[in-house]
């Protein structure tokens, strides 16, 4: 059935049909409207789940992993500070192998406080082994949920299903909500493999000598290694159930093109009309949207940018001295590839600047007239003194 | 000092709600301080995150807004590091008891010479209206649609057993008290915790059905009555106000001079 949503009830909607059991969060703005309204579907019985209000996210997490070591489905929220703030517990969630679900809003990191989107967050948590999903619009929020869960149970990894404060998180938009029935074919009931079981007592998060500490770190690589396959499996499977489907990349236009924009998140949807724009004046651009982050899908994107001369990846994020995230990790994947584009790289839209179409076609034009990429990220639209 | 002098006027309007207690608070705390007769440089405002917090934008002092529930955690290292300076420390009931209750109570535990101001409005106002610590059993809120079922902290009482060397209480209704509490707590030498009971309209009077912002100050005025009243003795539901406790004890900064001098052995 299609509703106007907002993108924070996206995800409350997803949680719903996802039947989650236990629920705990910290109220963070542009977060908040996400918990909310699951507090109240729990309150009303909408959600067979428990809803703890924690003091701060640091326990939201400690909080979820604990319920997650019981077995059940569970659920967090947070953004920016807040997911700054939960670090330590990042890592050991990923550690114990839970199949926690966290919807992350993308904020800006303080000082000077900002509410507004950036990618800085959820990219700087890159190493913490979560997977992460980046995504476009409401339905894409929903959807990617419902497949987080069936991704993380399967994987027995951490999932974090990102989207952009306030252009995604509070704008509405016509969401299609599955019927519970088919959400129910698609993710049967949690079948935990790691569980506290009164039956049989075994010792969790113990000391780990150097004898067997790499091994235990090395099967959360090789976990993460067989994510791609298990996560195009499960996406055809969402695509025959409710026919959507997103890939772990999106590839527009990028067969015949000479140069390729390469973007994330709601700049995605801007993206595709300047791509629009551009062909229609005949200029040979094509648009690779990255999904996945973490595991990062090197392999398609080798193969959506075979010929493709040039590309711009646009980073709505900042690694200070290093330059723009996704770049970084877009030429540590197309290195080695010999028939490989030249990768420009530019930073946009921090803290909650517009990136619009023009932007866009500014970045099309300026990498279009270059003959080699600058050797730091290009920062597009700043104020001049 | 004109009050106005205190203020940074580039940063208004404020982003407080028609109603809101805190302008009331932000008046009253100017008035102790102009009262006492301090400089504007002889003043560091360190706030965390909330509407509460805001306060440290809006007055003309040496000011950090700092990091959810972290504000007494900088304050410490401002005040050991420049100890002749007056510490000043606005706080909402989630940050100071939920997210930042761990620094809350090692603050008073050390008797640090900082003033914590904890407006309490039992709710968290700048993220829509959800229960704190403070709001206790059967109140509503966003997160508690059909009621709390948790039990809150006794601000006062926390403060005292964790350590706190100056502990009071009043309302926005008592604005001339605020003054008075506020003088004595920057003068007292140790942790001091003032707790301001300051009305939120928009959610907890909406959520509870307190009514206007006058309305809950009226309440302010029925439901609170000063130290050791007759009242007290016939209601004891009524809240107290006034200096709840405040005794000597030594004070960290100069306890931390003393070891310097002692290890140094006077050279």
């Amino acid at each position: 059935m299609k509703q106007v949503l907002e993108g924070s009830h996206a995800v409350s909607e997803a949680v719903r049909l996802a039947r989650v059991q236990v629920i705990s969060a910290y109220p963070i703005t542009p977060q908040t409207h996400i918990v909310e309204a699951i507090s109240e579907q729990c309150s009303s019985g909408r959600l067979a789940a428990r809803f703890m209000c924690v003091e701060s996210e640091h326990s939201a997490m400690a909080s979820v992993i604990g319920a997650a070591s019981g077995g059940v489905r569970t659920f967090t929220a947070t953004s920016g500070q807040g997911l700054a703030y939960m670090h330590e517990l990042l890592h050991w969630a990923s550690g114990a192998r839970l199949p926690i679900v966290m919807a992350e809003v993308n904020r800006a990191l303080a000082p000077g406080w900002n509410i507004w989107v950036d990618q800085t967050d959820s990219l700087s948590q890159r190493d913490t082994g979560w997977i992460q999903l980046y995504c476009e619009d409401g339905q894409e929020v929903l959807d990617t949920t419902l497949l987080a869960y069936r991704l993380a149970e399967e994987i027995n990894l951490p999932v974090m299903v990102i989207l952009d404060a306030f252009f995604l998180s509070h704008t509405y938009e016509p969401v299609d909500i599955p019927d519970q029935e088919q959400v129910d074919e698609f993710l049967p009931p949690i079948e935990a493999k790691i569980i506290l079981d009164t039956a049989d007592p075994f010792a969790l998060g113990q000391m780990v000598p150097p004898g067997a500490y790499m091994e235990m770190r090395h099967d959360i690589q090789l976990a993460m290694e067989r994510v791609p396959t298990t996560y195009q499996q499960m996406d055809g499977l969402f695509a025959e159930l409710f026919g959507r489907s997103y890939g772990d990349v999106d590839s527009v236009l990028c067969d015949d093109a000479d140069i390729v924009l390469v973007v994330s998140g709601t700049v995605t949807g801007t993206c595709r009309q300047a791509l629009a724009d551009l062909r229609s004046l005949g200029e040979k651009a094509g648009m690779l949207k990255i999904k996945m982050f973490r595991p990062f899908p090197n392999e398609p994107i080798r193969r959506a940018l075979k010929g493709v001369s040039k590309i711009a990846v646009v980073d709505r994020n900042c690694s200070f001295g290093a330059g723009g995230i996704f770049a970084q990790e877009i030429r540590s994947a197309l290195c080695n590839f010999e028939t490989g584009p030249l990768v420009y790289s530019y930073i946009a839209g921090l803290g909650g600047r517009d990136i619009t179409g023009d932007t866009l076609k500014e970045i099309y034009y300026r990498t279009k007239s270059s003959e080699m990429p600058e050797m730091h990220s290009v920062w597009i639209g700043l104020n001049q003194e | 000092m004109a009050i106005k002098d205190y203020l940074r006027e580039r940063f208004f309007p404020h982003m407080w709600c028609p109603g809101c207690g805190h302008g009331i608070v932000l008046n009253n705390m100017l008035r102790s301080i102009e009262q006492l007769g301090l400089s504007k440089n002889e003043i560091v405002m360190v706030s965390g995150i909330g509407c509460s917090s805001r306060i440290s934008g809006y007055v003309d002092f040496h000011t950090l807004h700092t990091i959810h529930g972290r504000a007494l955690a900088f304050a410490t290292g401002v005040k050991l590091g420049l100890p002749e300076l007056n510490v000043i420390v606005p706080m909402g009931d989630g940050d100071a008891l939920a997210i930042g209750g761990n620094h809350f109570i090692h603050a008073a535990r050390r008797n640090i010479d900082i003033t914590a101001i904890v407006m309490n409005n039992r709710i968290y106002g700048m993220t829509g209206g959800q229960f704190s610590p403070l709001s206790g059993i059967g109140t509503m809120a966003t997160t508690a649609p059909f009621r709390n079922i948790d039990h809150d902290f006794d601000v006062a009482e926390l403060s005292k057993a964790a350590g706190a060397t100056f502990v009071a209480r009043t309302t926005t209704f008592h604005a001339k008290q605020i003054t008075d509490i506020i003088k004595q707590a920057i003068l007292h030498e140790g942790f001091s915790v003032v707790e301001i009971l300051t009305q939120c309209p928009t959610y907890f009077g909406r959520k509870n059905r307190e009514g206007s912002a006058s309305n809950m100050m009226e309440l302010y005025k029925k439901n609170t009555t000063p130290i050791g009243s007759q009242a007290k003795q016939e209601n004891p539901e009524l809240i107290e106000r006034g200096i709840l406790h405040e005794v000597e004890a030594p004070e960290y900064c100069n306890e931390y001079d003393k070891i310097i001098k002692a290890a140094m052995k006077g050279k």
